[in-house]
């Protein structure tokens, strides 16, 4: 319960802040729900009372335009005060629509796709040359596939036997300006990253139990990395975003607002 | 020069293990021995620059000091964004060599120019941009870029650069070099054209025309005091520099002067005109073609003094 707990949380915030800052990207943070509950509550070795631990595991969000959906979960975890939430996108704002390493519990600030990958695998490779424990997990769009600098990466990893670099996709089979299979398809994405020599999984990413256990369960096989396929659908839990393209754009109106607090069931 | 950078990297590298060298499958005959002494410590990401980049800022950010190293354009215009994005924005501590400034790759071809270099790593926040001008400049650039802590771009030069000091350096970041003195002048140049400039300068003192010769190898953070006591001392300030005439050394000291209300005095930028190099020929070859021989520097910067 404790999953659907944050990730309701995080849903409701997430329509929120953007409904009050007037910005894009919700569908994106609804999307990723789920598997940034059963990150921060089981998966993430994190100490909010001390962000710079050197033994934390290393989360990257390549996807983050998505930061409005981490924010609230790192609030949650008491990385930073929660009433920092409703400066997102503002004048003299904490929290900026992309995610940024300003932000205490923020790995790394992304914005532009492609760049999240890379930056994990040279985090990964670190590790292994220092026998560190630590993983390191990046999260990534259906954008950040279509980017050269991600394959750069994915060939990278598997060359130096990454097994403690997990990537996993929140697959929700829509990107900017459509369908992925519309504008660069993916597919057949298991069998491209299996030839690429990556250990695979794919999973139903609103399932917490499929969740957890691929995560728990990481690296997949030694000596690769690992990717985690997790199938989702944009705007998941509000019902006029889901499986949009327009909800990467738009954001609730008052009406909104209180029609999605009541299908999530919570008031804030 | 590059073979003097990468001795000086493998001594540092001895003594440091926090330096890595990340390098995007160019090197051959120079990187091997760091590659042999160093093996987890030295990556070949492949021909593959933005991921080399990435990977290097990943490094960076746990603590250490990885270069990354490929020739002319290739370290910084393929991966812009990753060292915008991610070396700069996060004050990353890696260090951007590239070998072969300017036209050093002569006959190669545009594709392998790095001609725009100086302007655009110069308008990156948090960027430090090296062009050491000979070898004692070069081996002293490396030391200094690695001890310190941030994004550093280092211009180096291809091989057998001849020596523009006579004396011992004391080389520090954001602080030129006065390699000789004069009152007629203030000639500022940048990175390897340096010899070609020097001979000018000793051209012009044997017609009496005294330059201030001044070696400016940090192009930022950019040594404002010496460029506003040469203008103030000599009433003109030529710069000379193997960049394209936008945005590089010529610029960078016209803001100086522009902001010190100097704008009473000679001034020329002797650098490459805007435009794609399809002419082809070797690097000396080149730098004739754009008034950039010892004579044609000489000329330009004749004619500027006596139009004082």
């Amino acid at each position: 319960m404790e999953y659907l707990r944050l990730a309701t949380l995080i849903r409701a915030y997430a329509v929120r802040m953007t409904h009050r800052g007037k910005s894009g990207h919700v569908g994106s943070s609804l999307s990723m729900a789920d598997l940034i509950s059963v990150l921060y509550t089981k998966i993430l070795r994190v100490n909010p009372s001390q962000p710079d631990w050197q033994e934390r595991d290393r989360f990257i969000l390549s996807k983050g335009h998505a930061a409005a959906g981490v924010y609230v979960a790192l609030a949650e975890k008491g990385f930073f005060p929660k009433d920092w939430l409703d400066t997102y996108y503002q004048d003299n704002g904490r929290l900026s629509g992309h995610i940024s390493h300003h932000v205490p519990g923020v790995e790394f600030s992304t914005g532009s796709l492609g760049h999240g990958l890379p930056v994990a695998a040279g985090m990964a490779i670190n590790a292994k040359r220092k026998n560190k424990n630590y993983r390191i997990f990046a999260l990534l769009s259906d954008g950040d596939c279509n980017e050269g600098s991600t394959w750069e990466s994915i060939m990278f990893a598997a060359q130096h036997h990454l097994d403690n670099l997990i990537a996993i996709l929140d697959y929700n089979k829509i990107q900017a300006l459509g369908r992925s299979k519309d504008i660069i398809d993916l597919e057949p994405l298991t069998e491209k990253l299996k030839a690429f020599h990556w250990a695979v999984k794919e999973i139903n990413g609103h399932n917490y139990q499929q969740i957890e256990d691929a995560l728990t369960n990481v690296p997949l096989e030694s000596s690769k990395p690992s990717f985690i396929i997790a199938h989702t659908i944009k705007g998941k839990g509000v019902s006029f975003f889901e499986d949009t393209v327009s909800c990467h754009y738009k954001y609730a109106n008052e009406e909104e607002l209180e029609k999605a607090y009541n299908e999530l069931g919570v008031k804030i | 020069m590059r073979s003097v950078f990468n001795k000086t990297l493998l001594e540092l590298a001895k003594k440091d293990d926090r330096i890595f060298m990340v390098l995007a499958d160019i090197g051959y005959g120079e990187i091997e021995p760091f590659a042999q002494a160093f093996p987890d410590r030295y990556f070949n990401v492949g021909v593959a620059e933005q991921n080399m980049t990435g990977i290097a800022c990943g490094i960076a950010m746990e603590g250490n000091i990885p270069v990354t190293y490929s020739i002319a354009n290739f370290p910084t215009l393929r991966c812009l964004e990753q060292i915008r994005n991610d070396v700069c924005y996060h004050n990353a501590n890696v260090k951007i060599v590239i070998i072969g400034g300017g036209v050093a790759y002569g006959p190669l071809g545009i594709s392998h120019h790095s001609t725009e270099d100086l302007a655009i790593m110069r308008a990156l926040p948090n960027m430090v941009v090296l062009a050491p001008s000979d070898l004692a400049e070069a081996s002293e650039a490396t030391k200094a870029m690695i001890k310190y802590d941030g994004p550093i771009y280092y211009r180096c030069g291809y091989k057998k650069e001849p020596p523009i000091h006579e004396d011992s350096i004391d080389f520090k970041i954001g602080r030129a070099i006065t390699v000789c003195d004069g009152t007629d002048a203030g000639v500022i140049y940048t990175g390897t054209i340096g010899y070609n400039a020097k001979l000018a300068v000793k051209e012009l003192d044997k017609k009496g025309i005294k330059c201030r010769f001044i070696s400016m190898h940090t192009v930022k953070p950019i040594d404002s005091e010496i460029i506003v006591k040469a203008a103030k001392e000599t009433g003109a300030i030529i710069t000379v520099e193997e960049h394209n005439m936008m945005g590089g050394l010529g610029g960078a000291v016209a803001e100086v002067l522009m902001d010190s209300n100097l704008t009473n005095i000679k001034c020329k930028r002797i650098a490459l005109p805007d435009v794609n190099i399809s002419k082809v020929g070797s690097q000396e070859w080149l730098r004739e073609q754009y008034g950039m021989s010892p004579q044609g520097i000489a000329d330009t910067i004749e004619k500027t003094v006596r139009q004082k």
